[in-house]
This record gives structure tokens, sequence and C-alpha cells, in this order.
């Protein structure tokens, strides 16, 4: 019988939470790295006990932590984020010159055929990929070489390179997404990248449509097909239908189109789901209401998803990583909270239920599912 | 023999209870007994001083003897109390928020 495994990364530590295919008991693991901030983990598609977590502390720094069965046990693994050549300057938030410092990772993407290899997306916005399991890490320099690099700026919640997604149709195309320059695309394995932001528009911007610049939160494939991906942006829900080429807005009938994640469902490309927030300054669901969106026609037409989920004085934030699904019949759909809860959807987002209600503020959440 | 005392988030990193000690080759300096502490404990790299620059991570500071040692250059000799085992060598977590 196939089982689900959510890897919880919260400002506190991580959380494995498992459970049968019903998914309806939940076993909630004690704190792995108990303490430090675990902006993310992620497992191997092709291998699902191989696990890789980004463990960060104010205090201590970064530490990458590795499993090799299913996070029952983790080993560190190397360290050593160096820019590659003389690392230069990017713009600070006072539009002056600031110089590249790496501080932390926060996304990691593995491999979609190899179980040694892995990516990791970082901040100050930056590139790295191991091919030695997590030991040791090697940055993809064309990316922040890019002729606009020195021109980035970071967000409110920094300079971060926060989205990667592997092509699985293409082994040498990926998209990754920085706030506060946007989304790139590479076509070569990483040697070089082109900015895809035709089409956003970000009104803060002295100009609006300018090709880097825009504050992208998140962006969604689905593996079928890798041609099509849904962007949450500061403000806009977008889509693109020519790999990024261009983008169109599909904010439609969305009560905020301000959020964070974004997500596809497993089996029905033209499914998605969003998590409304109220404002930019008011980083809460509107009316005290946490409700998940879902389009069925691949955004404009939106639904409000409320069942289980609290209606009133409810005001937690849901980050950009913090909603996965699972590939099982229903499809699952999770997700975290800055409250602490991890929501669960057995059918698609039909009705909801808490997994568990009080952990450290959730950061990310990663559905795999197990044979 | 050298020792030190560890914050509590490094031990368990580097899988260690209490204090550590160590044998240091020369003169016994911060940057020495940082040195012998990564290479028997290469997963604390980074942790305490910066890879590339090897300078004290802001929020890290060195102790011995009742002081503050954090702004001494990483090569200043200690003091003789930490050269002998007497007394250890302090890395703490600076004690910051609010």
């Amino acid at each position: 019988m196939s089982a689900i495994r959510l890897l919880v990364g919260t400002r506190k530590g991580a959380f494995v939470l498992t459970s049968d295919g019903k998914r309806r008991q939940w076993d909630i693991s004690s704190p792995h790295f108990a303490g430090w901030e675990v902006y993310h983990l992620k497992g191997s598609p092709v291998d699902p006990n191989r696990l890789f977590a980004s463990q960060s502390s104010g205090w201590f720094g970064q530490v990458i932590q590795c499993s090799k069965d299913g996070g029952k046990t983790w080993e560190p693994g190397g360290n050593d984020f160096k820019y590659a050549g003389t690392p230069g300057t990017h713009l600070w938030y006072d539009g002056t010159p600031h110089p590249w410092e790496f501080k932390r990772v926060w996304h990691l993407e593995p491999s979609l055929t190899d179980p040694e290899s892995v990516y990791a997306g970082a901040e100050d916005a930056s590139l790295f990929r191991s091919a030695d399991g997590g030991r040791t890490w090697q940055e993809l320099a064309g990316l922040r070489g890019h002729p606009s690099g020195p021109k980035w700026q970071p967000g409110a919640g920094g300079m971060c390179l926060h989205t990667i997604i592997l092509d699985p149709s293409d082994p040498r195309r990926m998209f990754i997404a920085i706030s506060a320059a946007g989304v790139f695309r590479t076509d070569d394995a990483g040697e070089t990248w082109r900015p895809m932001n035709r089409g956003l528009r970000s009104d803060f911007m002295p100009d609006p449509t300018a090709e880097v610049g825009h504050c992208v939160h998140r962006i969604a494939m689905h593996r079928f097909r890798p041609g099509v991906l849904f962007m949450q942006k500061h403000w806009d829900v977008m889509r693109s239908d020519d790999a990024g080429e261009s983008w169109k807005e599909v904010s439609g009938s969305l009560p905020s189109d301000f959020g964070f994640p974004v997500h596809v469902h497993a089996h029905e490309p033209e499914t998605i789901y969003v998590v409304p927030i109220k404002s930019d300054s008011e980083h809460f669901p509107p009316e005290g209401k946490l409700r998940v969106y879902r389009s069925r026609t691949g955004g404009n037409e939106w639904e409000a998803l409320t069942n289980g989920l609290p209606q009133r004085d409810c005001y937690v934030n849901v980050l950009r990583g913090a909603m996965a699904v699972d590939s099982l019949e229903p499809c699952g759909v999770y997700f975290g909270t800055t409250g602490g809860q991890v929501y669960g959807s057995a059918d698609a987002g039909d009705k909801w239920e808490p997994i568990v209600r009080d952990l450290p503020a959730v950061l990310s959440v990663e559905a795999q599912t197990l044979p | 023999m050298i020792r030190v005392g560890l914050p509590a988030h490094l031990r368990t990193l580097a899988h260690l209870d209490g204090e550590v000690t160590l044998h240091v080759d020369g003169p016994i300096t911060q940057r020495s007994i940082l040195d012998a502490i990564e290479a028997r404990y290469p997963m604390l790299r980074g942790t305490m001083r910066d890879h590339v620059t090897q300078r004290r991570r802001a929020f890290v500071r060195f102790f011995a003897c009742g002081e503050d040692l954090s702004n001494e250059q990483p090569d200043n000799l200690l003091p003789e109390a930490v050269a002998i085992g007497a007394e250890p060598f302090l890395v703490v977590g600076a004690i910051a928020g609010g």
C-alpha cells in the first residue's frame, strides 16, 4: 500500500510526517536539527530515501544535512558555498552597490535522474550544484554572471533564489526564480540564462515592465506539461504557455492576488492552487478567513476551498515553499502556516484537516508518495 | 591537552557530549585551536568562522579565563592557563534576541 511522507521545514527544526495511503492517521517525528531554521527539505525522485535538508542559523551559518534512510538518520554534508571568481556587487536596498554575500540555502532540488546530484538555490541569489550527494558544491556562475546581475536588488525577505524547477522533458532546461529579479531559464544545463519575465507588470518599479526586477514569489509546473508555468507574483497570479517566454495574468476572481505559494494538481495540469493574502503590508488572509483557492481552468475562474479551514480570526501566512501535493488518487494537497499548523486534504482540496497544529512557524512542505 | 567548550548546537552537530580535548601543535592561538577542531570535526567548518575570510562569525564569541577574547587577533597567543589545559577555551553563541 502506498504511503505519504511530508517533509516540513520550520523556524526551529524539521519534522517528518508519515501516513499510509488513506491519509487519515499521521505520525509526527520529533524535531530534527532542533533550534535551527530549516528552510527546505526534499527527497530524490530517483531514490526517495535520499533526503537533503538546508539547516541554518544566524549564529552558526549554513549546514546541509543528508539522509539515506528517509530521515531516520542524518549526516552533515558540505557547507562551503563559495561564489565563483571575483563575486562583484549587486544593488542594495538603497540602490548602492553591495558585495555578493552567501547567507543561506533556500531551496534544494535533487536531480530527476541521478541520486548524487542536487541543486541549491541560495541567498544572495545564486545557484549551486553538488554531484557527490551534497559533500561539495560548485556555483553555476552563469546565472549570477548574467549582464543584469549587478542590478539585481533584494526583496523584503532578502535576495533569494527560492525556486528551482527541472524540466522532465529536457535535462538541459531548468527554471529558477529570484526575489526580486524574476524568472530565468537555461537551455544548456546552467551555462547561460535568459530572463523570462515578459508580460509581468510591477507598478512599484520605475519601469513596471522591465526585463528584470520583478518580485516573483513562486513558480510551478506540471511534470507532464513542462511548457506551461504558473506564477504567484508579489501581486498577480500569472501563467505562461510558452515555457516562460511570455506571461498573462490569470488572477481573475481571486479576493486578493497577493500571496506566496502556487501549486499544480498531480493529475490535472489545469487545476492549480493559491492562498490569497490580504496585501504586501498585511501578511494574513483577507477577512481572517483561511481559504485555499482552486482553479480547474488554469486560472481566472477560482473557487474558495474552506471546508475544515478556520473561517474567522485567522491571521497566519502561508509561505512560498509551504504547499505540496502527493500523487495518489485522489490527489492530496498540503500546506503549512506561520502559526505552525500543517493542513492536509485527501480529496484535492474539497475537505481539509489539520495534521498537526502546533509546530514552529512552517517554512516549507514537501510531499513524497512512497510505494 | 587543550580543552575546548562548544555551544550545545555545535556539540549536537558534531555528535559530541561535553568538553573536547585536543592536542594542538605549535603556539596555542585561536587559529591553531580552531584548525585542530575543524580537522577532527569537519562538519564544524564554516560554523564558527567564515570559510573564505576565516573571520569569526558575528554571533560567535571566544572566552577564556573570564575574559572576552573575541576581538583578539587570531594568531595572538592565548593565556597560559589555556595552553596547559588548566582552563578551557570557550566558543559561545552570543546572546542575541529580545
